[in-house]
């Protein structure tokens, strides 16, 4: 047995022309968070308790896209996922369409402890939040000002953009857009920044766990569910891994993408690093998306077909890293 | 090689005391619809049109949970859900939340084909239904008197949602007996399809659990759960929908056969004997090349199948005319 490892995401596809300080404010995030989660697995708190506390971090900060600074809807409000799994029983939950619960990924936690279910969505979702006393804002706690000039221009060229924090320029960020050759999901890379946020956790006792949370796209239709919440594509943890998935929702969905990281360990006996590479390689078909992954024996890798990828990982054994580019 | 459909009306704690008029109503329900898709399919419809036709005929159904005959959520309301899915494309769509839409698994379908997305949910899905026009009916052509009476006896016994561990006397025989977590495990409708040139694709469609809380998702509509379709073989699960999230029980069918090498009878039977928890889960699979499986860890399963070369069965508890051979 390994010892612990943990790895974070903020998201996979970045601008190529992001500017240095919004970079380098990625890189302190992502920093200040594997830190939180290495104090945590130092004080020998179980994986399951870290990707939570880890990814609430996430959300709490306006930086990506997932609680406070989360993309908007077409009808300009923020509707929220998240999901969560512990690998020791393969327990999860899951919740979609959260508008006023300002850690989602709490509340995932809750309906896999506290709820006969594992998936709670909209209405329900939020009166489950009212009774189990989770921490409630308004709505407009999460809309930041940067995003609801991004729904603005992602109306104008009246198509779904996924979260990015590229200061709004008018009109000449469409023209640099017109430039840049990169795309994803068929959108300029400059107007496309999926910015999903995820933590994947290995304890010193073996145990793995996964956590991802996001606000979605950018002008997405009200009721829209992506990856995110859903088991096996977007999060996934047993006994020999934990992945966090964050990209092209739909091609994330049609790939499974987090379980077949875990199946072709399970069934064709890669390791973990051989299964990442696999599933990017073999299992978008297209999509662009990039995920992390521990295993229970405390590896910890990543893998993004994207241009470059929000990520930090760090191991018990001394080694970190934080990085944006391939 | 050859066409192959299967489809299934629930796996479940079904009695064996069922008075045999309610168990001849629904074998002659299965029948019809088996019917329905045999001509199809020798008709040339896409294994994805037969998919969609046979879970639209289920779900008119009011004897099976979906569509007309949903079950109720503890606020006495219906809420359904359906995804289906193509095997040569990997397209998918999904629904969730729907409370007034007559077929949810077409307007899975045009999720599928009309938007960008896969998965619309309550609200947002109830308004892309209306904005495609498709189909709708108030309540009271859900609500059937026996599901009144079902949730009732749900609510008696268990009032709230904390014991689940009480047994519910049923006085009617022909009403699911819930099982030691409570739930009506008869539940959901589902079909799979191949052609005779390999081409595969999965429909399922559910009302969900009796008196479930509002907004619970279960397996049903999540892609590599409860419905799956890839070039090897199309699977439709059914059962207790947290087992067959966590187990992600379609998409490990298709697994163990892409990684491991296992035929579809293998796979299916290392997934409901091996993987899903006792009591807990049922499928309906066919390959590519028309073999066809439907193993069930439950004391019994609504199921159907026809095979190209004239197999044809249909049958509710094990039974030894069927050994899993076409």
């Amino acid at each position: 047995m390994g010892g612990w490892a943990i790895a974070v995401h903020g998201g996979a596809g970045v601008d190529p022309n992001l500017p240095k300080e919004r970079q380098e404010e990625a890189k302190q995030l992502l920093t200040r968070c594997l830190n939180l989660g290495i104090s945590a697995l130092r004080s020998s708190l179980p994986a399951i308790h870290v990707v939570e506390l880890v990814v609430r971090e996430l959300e709490s900060d306006p930086l990506f896209n997932s609680g406070c600074g989360s993309a908007l809807t077409e009808k300009g409000t923020v509707e929220m996922e998240a999901s969560i799994m512990d690998g020791p029983g393969r327990r999860c939950g899951a919740v979609s369409g959260v508008t006023t619960v300002k850690n989602p990924i709490s509340l995932a936690r809750l309906v896999m402890e506290k709820s006969p279910h594992s998936y709670l969505a909209f209405s329900g979702a939020e009166e489950f939040a009212k009774q189990q006393g989770v921490e409630m804002v308004d709505n407009d706690y999460f809309i930041t000002e940067d995003n609801v000039g991004m729904l603005k221009l992602a109306k104008e060229a009246n198509s779904i953009l996924f979260d990015y924090r590229i200061p709004i320029i008018g009109s000449d960020s469409c023209s640099a857009a017109v430039e840049n050759p990169i795309q994803m999901n068929g959108l300029p890379i400059s107007i496309y920044a999926p910015e999903t946020v995820g933590c994947v956790v290995v304890d010193g006792q073996g145990r793995c766990a996964a956590a991802t949370s996001t606000g979605g796209l950018m002008n997405k239709k009200v009721g829209r569910i992506g990856d995110s919440p859903l088991i096996g594509a977007g999060t996934y943890a047993c006994d020999l891994c934990g992945v966090s998935c964050t990209g092209e929702g739909e091609a994330i969905i049609r790939g499974t993408l987090a379980r077949d990281v875990a199946a072709v360990m399970e069934y064709k006996g890669l390791g973990l690093q051989e299964a990442v590479d696999f599933v990017i390689d073999k299992r978008l078909d297209g999509g662009k998306a990039g995920l992390i992954a521990v295993s229970g024996t405390g590896e910890v890798a990543y893998g993004f077909n994207s241009v470059g990828m929000f990520r930090g990982c760090a191991t018990e054994d001394g080694f970190m890293e934080v990085g944006i580019w391939e | 090689m050859g066409w192959a459909i299967a489809l299934h009306g629930g796996a479940g704690d079904i009695p064996r005391s069922m008075p045999s008029e309610r168990r001849e109503l629904r074998e002659a329900a299965l029948r019809h619809c088996l019917h329905i898709g045999v001509e199809a399919i020798k008709a040339n419809r896409s294994p994805l049109d037969v998919a969609e036709l046979i879970v639209r005929e289920l779900e008119d159904n009011p004897h099976f949970n979906a569509g007309k005959g949903s079950v109720l959520t503890s606020n006495g309301t219906v809420e359904m859900e359906a995804s289906i899915m193509d095997g040569n494309t990997m397209k998918c769509g999904a629904v969730s939340g729907l409370t007034t839409v007559k077929n949810a698994i077409s307007l899975a379908r045009l999720v599928m084909d009309k938007t960008p997305h896969i998965y619309l949910a309550f609200d947002g899905a109830e308004a892309f239904a209306r904005e495609q026009g498709v189909e709708t009916a108030d309540s009271s052509h859900f609500i059937t008197p026996e599901n009144i009476e079902r949730l009732k006896q749900a609510k008696e016994t268990n009032t709230v949602q904390i014991d689940y561990t009480q047994r519910v006397e049923v006085k009617d025989a022909s009403l699911p007996v819930p099982n030691e977590n409570g739930d009506s495990q008869i539940g959901t409708v589902g079909c799979v399809a191949v052609d005779s040139h390999g081409n595969l694709a999965a429909a399922t469609s559910t009302g969900g659990l009796v008196n479930k809380m509002v907004g619970r998702i279960g397996d049903t509509p999540v892609i590599g759960a409860g419905t799956y379709a890839n070039s090897y073989c199309a699977v439709s699960a059914t059962g207790k929908g947290e087992a067959i999230i966590r187990t992600t029980v379609a998409r490990d069918v298709a697994a163990l056969m892409e990684f491991k090498g296992l035929s579809l009878e293998e796979a299916a039977k290392h997934v409901i004997e091996e993987r899903a928890p006792k009591f807990t889960a049922g499928l309906v699979a066919v390959s590519a090349s028309g073999e066809v499986a439907m193993p069930f860890n439950t004391t019994g399963m609504f199921r159907a199948c026809a095979t190209e070369d004239g197999y044809t069965e249909v049958g509710i508890w094990p039974n030894k005319t069927w050994d899993g051979e076409v």
